[in-house]
């Protein structure tokens, strides 16, 4: 059966083939799609699925249930990686029991994304576990199963790693019809000696894992996700992988050229067998890859022996994503072939940019003019939500901005080293990510910020997912609703205040005496966001 | 359908349903047995930010991004980000506009975006797709789907009629059908 499927949605239709039984991870841009859409027939498919409080606590999720026996699936975008780096080490040693495959959305050009151009392809090289690297929805699909395939072979986690073109990228895809399953019960066998590291046993895991990895590169070197496309003897070739891939052969087809192709589907480990074969004999290789150079890198250090010329970042940026034009102009200057090519970069850009701005009833808009006005000497330090939007104008209020909890991170450190008030703007979502860390840190140690929660009752940017706030879960399940105010008073907080931002009043009136108090204190700025009003609007007249 | 490859660009702001557009195209591509590629964008650019879709299709799609210069259509639902279009448009690109602004500060006026745009050699139809379906269905939020009939009756993309129609029952909810249908056909009626 054929229809025209998301990149992200082919990723579920790869696991629900695959026979996925757990799935975990946390909401972000480009891979939100993956939970979502897993987390709506779940309960149909016979599958556990949730959104974890953050990617670490969604993939230990997942390590419990490979070693229980189920199937996993966890997935976050780029940043993702980082926060669950810590627990994905020890998985590279013990491996797992019951296969699992970690999706990772990049965000190359940062459409949807703030912090960094991430390209989370580098893991590879500190976990040493197999990463994947597809081009389109159907790729998304296929290597979601091989995946699986690979996992389940050499017990090891596999991240199915995607960027923002592939992932929202369309096309009439291949699939299989997977009947509803009942969940499946997975058993826990104890086996400290595999699920447990500590020295000596972690240095012979490490061992374990390289010996792993040397039966993964064989099993990579005759992988059909490998191959190579276009006429056979020409003393030029391309290498590609992901989205870079298709752009290539769009410009091969728009220059008129038939020139050899070796398309990676493993970004690691390579298929180097494969790639010195193809490097033999040829004069020039162009390395088609986004953001940072890994490939050509390691190409490079292949083909030291031979006299071949490696082209790639000489001739594409490294800094944003990349188009068929890019590679024409690339190819154009290796084959010195003339070519008429518009260049954006030399429009003059005459037309106002439009920047992302708060909806229209939007909670902020209550909240930025406040503090601004209370607090105009404030250090305010931002965080990751719409509550970036803090930084835009007309706000023009955001001194930091870094990752998810950094608000609270950062001002304390600036209350520490300075006289000067500061302010940290957190939303309720990223308060349950990470923001209590950060919350302890600075009560711990006597600092004095002010904190403001913008709770707007949903982890809304990344598109309305559930979190500890509000009571529900990812399958719509009744559960404990945190309370921010709560969580703040046992982590020491004295001064604290829930309010509705609207009271503008009772919002200044705390404001200023807060920021006189020699200890940290939160205002909890309690008001629903207003796409999310609207929808349950809608939700109830419809019922 | 000829063998050339068809190369569509959606844009406007976030939230105008650029990407339900974009998956009826598609889908009626699909219908017609075509290969068709497109690529949206999600989430921070959609906070009432520019919002631009590619979508290409014939016999054999590759990348699913519009090289500069190639469409051969724009729709843009809103003027400004249609005049920002044409800054990377090639001379055969035509342009369906829904005469409709989303301001912000700094932004320019509507006479002005009008002015501009009529300066392009390109050619262009400006519809009120907003202003007829929110007097006409009372519902602005299948703007869009007036500018895909629009487009069908005018003959911009070669797709047949009765594929956009296939395409819409196959993708749109059984609640919103009947209001979408009514959306694509009321355009054939002016
Ligand atoms: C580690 C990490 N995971 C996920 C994301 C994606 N992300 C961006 S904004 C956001 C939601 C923040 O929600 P909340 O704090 O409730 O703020 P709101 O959008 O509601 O203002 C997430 C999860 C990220 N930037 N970093």
């Amino acid at each position: 059966m054929k229809k025209v499927l998301l990149g992200n949605d082919a990723v579920v239709q790869g696991a629900l083939e695959a026979g996925v039984d757990f799935v975990s991870g946390y909401p972000g841009c480009p891979s939100a799609e993956i939970g979502d859409n897993l987390g709506k027939i779940a309960k149909e498919k016979g599958i556990y699925a949730e959104w974890s409080t953050n990617e670490k606590t969604g993939l230990e999720a997942a390590i419990g249930a490979s070693f229980s026996g189920l199937k996993s699936l966890v997935n976050m975008k780029s940043f993702g990686i980082n926060v669950c780096a810590d627990s994905l080490l020890p998985l590279a040693y013990t491996g797992t029991k019951a296969p699992m495959v970690i999706f990772v959305g990049d965000d190359p050009s940062c459409h949807s994304s703030a912090q960094s151009e991430q390209d989370s392809r580098g893991y590879a090289y500190l976990f040493q576990i197999p990463v994947l690297d597809p081009s389109d929805p159907q790729e998304c699909l296929d290597f979601t199963k091989l995946g699986f395939e690979i996992s389940e072979k050499f017990n090891i986690p596999v991240i199915l790693r995607s960027t923002t073109r592939v992932a929202h990228q369309r096309m009439p895809v291949e699939f299989a019809e997977v009947k509803n399953k009942t969940k499946k019960i997975g058993e826990f066998i104890k086996n400290p000696r595999q699920f447990s590291t500590m020295p000596p046993r972690t240095m012979e895991m490490k061992k374990e894992l390289l010996e792993k990895l040397e039966k993964i590169r064989d099993f990579a070197e005759k992988n059909k996700i490998n191959k190579i496309i276009g006429k056979k003897n020409n003393k030029f070739g391309i290498i590609a992988s992901g989205i870079s891939y298709l752009h290539v052969l769009d410009a091969l087809e728009t220059m008129g050229l038939d020139i050899p192709v070796l398309k990676l589907g493993f970004f690691y480990p390579l298929p180097e067998k494969l790639i010195s074969s193809f490097i033999k004999g040829k004069k020039k290789i162009l390395v088609a890859e986004e953001m940072n150079p890994y490939l050509e890198k390691e190409i490079t250090r292949l083909a030291k022996d031979s006299k071949v010329e490696i082209h790639g970042k000489d001739l594409l940026p490294e800094v944003g994503e990349l188009n068929a034009d890019k590679i024409v102009f690339a190819l154009s200057k290796i084959l010195k072939i003339k070519t008429k090519l518009l260049k954006i970069e030399n429009f003059k850009l005459k037309i106002p940019r439009r920047t992302a701005r708060l909806c229209e009833g939007c909670p902020y808009w209550y909240i930025f003019p406040t503090l601004k006005r209370m607090a105009p000497d404030a250090i305010f330090t931002g965080d990751i939500g719409c509550n970036m939007i803090a930084g835009f104008s007309p706000h023009n209020m955001q001194d930091t901005l870094f990752s998810m909890g950094a608000s609270i991170g950062i001002a304390h450190g600036v209350s520490k080293s300075t006289k000067q008030k500061t302010v940290a703007m957190m939303g309720d979502g990223t308060f349950f990510h990470s923001g209590i860390a950060g919350l302890i840190n600075a009560v711990y140690n006597k600092s004095s910020p002010l904190m403001v929660i913008l709770d707007n009752r949903i982890t809304a940017m990344t598109g309305h997912q559930a979190n500890p706030g509000m009571g529900k879960t990812l399958i719509k399940e009744e559960t404990e609703e945190l309370e921010i105010e709560g969580i703040a008073r046992s982590c020491g907080v004295k001064h604290i205040k829930v309010l509705d931002p609207i009271n503008i009043k009772e919002f200044e009136e705390t404001i200023r005496e807060f920021l006189n108090k020699e200890e940290i204190s939160l205002i909890v700025c309690k008001r629903i966001c207003a796409l999310l009003a609207k929808r349950q609007k809608a939700d109830r007249h419809d019922q | 359908m000829t063998n050339k490859n068809f190369n569509i660009i959606i844009n406007g702001v976030g939230g105008q349903g650029i990407i339900t557009l974009l998956t009826l195209i598609a889908e009626a591509a699909f219908v017609e047995g075509l290969d068709v590629k497109s690529s949206e964008l999600h989430g921070l650019s959609q906070r009432g930010g520019s919002v631009g879709t590619h979508l290409r299709f014939g016999k054999k799609i590759y990348s699913p991004l519009v090289p500069i210069g190639k469409a051969d259509l724009i729709i843009s639902m809103e003027m400004l980000e249609a005049l920002r279009e044409t800054e990377k448009s090639g001379k055969n690109t035509k342009f369906l506009i829904n005469e409709y602004t989303s301001p912000f500060q700094g932004t320019l006026s509507k006479e002005e975006i009008k002015k501009q745009l009529g300066a392009e050699k390109n050619e262009m139809h400006i519809v009120p797709a907003s202003e007829i379906c929110k007097e006409k269905l009372g519902k602005e939020v299948v703007s869009g789907i007036y500018l895909l009939g629009w487009a069908s009756a005018k003959n911009l993309i070669p797709i047949k009629k009765e594929s956009f129609l296939q395409a819409i029952k196959n993708s749109i909810p059984e609640k919103y059908l009947e209001l979408n249908i009514k959306a694509f056909n009321l355009a054939y009626d002016v």
